[in-house]
């Protein structure tokens, strides 16, 4: 469902733009509310969400779409945790539509869906990985943290017949998702940098993050 | 056929685990109908590699699982193929009831009441059974719901189909990699029957035919020709 923001980034406590391929790790207070932008757009940010004060409770997509009754996220969808606990809410959205199904792209993925030479392309589980292993490596986090995620702005329908389809994204240029934190959360952002399907539009490009206090 | 070497069956709401060798076939029987079995699959020398229903939907453009299709670990390789189903349709993408759930449908029981009745809930057996071998909350990962049908409207709508599966339907899974099998029998997250279902899911194991050139899992799909060349890449050299 769309819905427009009303809030002003001259307001935000913080403002940061995040490149295609770069990873990012920021703390939102509960109460606070977290905006991220397609700046260019056809943009997949690859998001996992983590409550900062026991980070083994985190954002469950299966959890979230079942208790929702409907596979996709948009304005007052309420983000779940793997202890059913509300982790976010999704209070504003220009895009409409956005996918928890599909999962982040890895090397060894891309050997599978592209070719085997594609192996050694930058991935978001790579950026993750990263993060988790040196700037971030003070969590705690290993690759059994980094469970399936949102992809903001991307756009996986499926058919009556249960097929599956990787559709050129709705999102474009300004488009943006505002969620509410329920809990104190901690965001892992993979800023896609898939160059082999259509989810960045062939073309990734940078997001802005904005983040107001409540 | 193949000579059955082993065969047990879980009753309605109850959770086991086993390692399956690559070259097993394990077949799963709704004995009443109805039924549902949740599964969840790692790599027994590294859990690290697990399941991955993300990457084995998008690779093969599907949102239902069954004959043809295979389910692939995050490492790109192939744990098992869905060389037999009599169903059509398996869900992969509501995950598991938990104790909120079960209790906001059917209500509170204890043990000391109930004896081995008692309700239980999909997460808890799943962490009993992953406890086992050293893994626990952070390690779950969504999981199959064989025998449930879970259809979805063009805005997204969720709805668990009824009656998807019939007494005695069965679903062969031919294992292409040593896999951790990690099982409940607990019903669909999504179902809303009156009383809480109990589903007896009878399970067999029997030796696989060598994988043939024409194999109808390898063939489907250009990305599972793929996948099967990594599975046996990390077979390399092992008998």
């Amino acid at each position: 469902m769309f819905k427009e923001s009303e809030r002003d980034t001259d307001s935000a406590r913080q403002v940061t733009k995040v490149l295609a391929g770069d990873y990012c790790v920021y703390p939102v207070a509960a109460g606070e509310t977290l905006r991220i932008t397609d700046l260019e757009g056809n943009q997949a940010v690859d998001t996992l969400f983590f409550n900062s004060d026991d980070l083994h409770e985190r954002y469950s997509a299966f959890d979230t779409i079942r208790e929702q009754g409907n596979l996709y996220l948009t304005t007052n969808s309420v983000l779940l945790s793997d202890e059913g606990n509300p982790m976010l809410e999704i209070v504003a959205d220009t895009c409409g539509r956005h996918d928890t199904l599909g999962g982040a792209c890895a090397g060894e993925s891309n050997t599978v869906r592209y070719a085997l030479e594609k192996k050694t392309m930058h991935s978001c589980r790579d950026s993750w990985l990263l993060a988790i292993a040196d700037e971030y490596a003070h969590l705690g986090l290993t690759k059994r943290d980094l469970t399936h995620n949102i992809n903001f702005f991307m756009n996986v329908p499926v058919t009556e017949q249960g097929g599956l389809t990787f559709e050129d994204g709705i999102s474009d240029a300004g488009k943006y998702v505002e969620l509410v934190a329920h809990m104190n959360v901690l965001l892992l952002i993979s800023n896609c940098p898939q160059l082999n399907n259509p989810c960045n539009g062939y073309n990734p490009t940078p997001i802005e993050l904005a983040i107001w206090e409540s | 056929m193949r000579t059955v070497e082993y065969e047990d069956t879980l009753p309605g709401g109850r959770h086991w685990s086993m390692l399956v060798r690559r070259g097993v076939n394990l077949t799963l029987s709704d004995v009443q109908g109805g039924g549902n079995l949740a599964m969840l699959l790692y790599n027994p020398v590294n859990p690290l590699e697990r399941l991955n229903l993300p990457d084995t939907l998008k690779c093969q453009h599907t949102f239902r699982i069954t004959e043809g299709h295979c389910l692939y670990s995050d490492m790109g390789r192939i744990f098992c193929s869905v060389i037999h189903d009599d169903v059509g349709w398996h869900d992969a993408a509501s995950g598991t009831c938990n104790k909120a759930l079960v209790e906001r449908k059917w209500g509170s029981t204890t043990y000391q009441e109930l004896r081995n009745d008692v309700i239980r809930n999909g997460r808890d057996n799943f962490l009993i059974e992953l406890a086992k071998y050293g893994l626990g909350k952070r390690d779950l990962a969504a999981n199959m719901n064989w025998f449930s049908r879970v259809d979805v409207s063009a805005d997204g709508v969720m709805q668990l189909a009824d009656a998807n599966s019939t007494p005695g339907a069965a679903v062969t899974l031919r294992f292409e990699m040593d896999t951790l099998v990690i099982m409940h029998s607990c019903p669909h997250p999504l179902q809303n029957a009156a009383s809480y279902p109990r589903h007896a899911i009878n399970f067999r194991l029997s030796l696989a035919e060598p994988l043939a050139d024409d194999d109808a899992c390898l063939l489907s799909r250009e990305e599972n020709g793929r996948g099967f060349v990594n599975t046996q890449l990390y077979a390399l050299g092992d008998g």
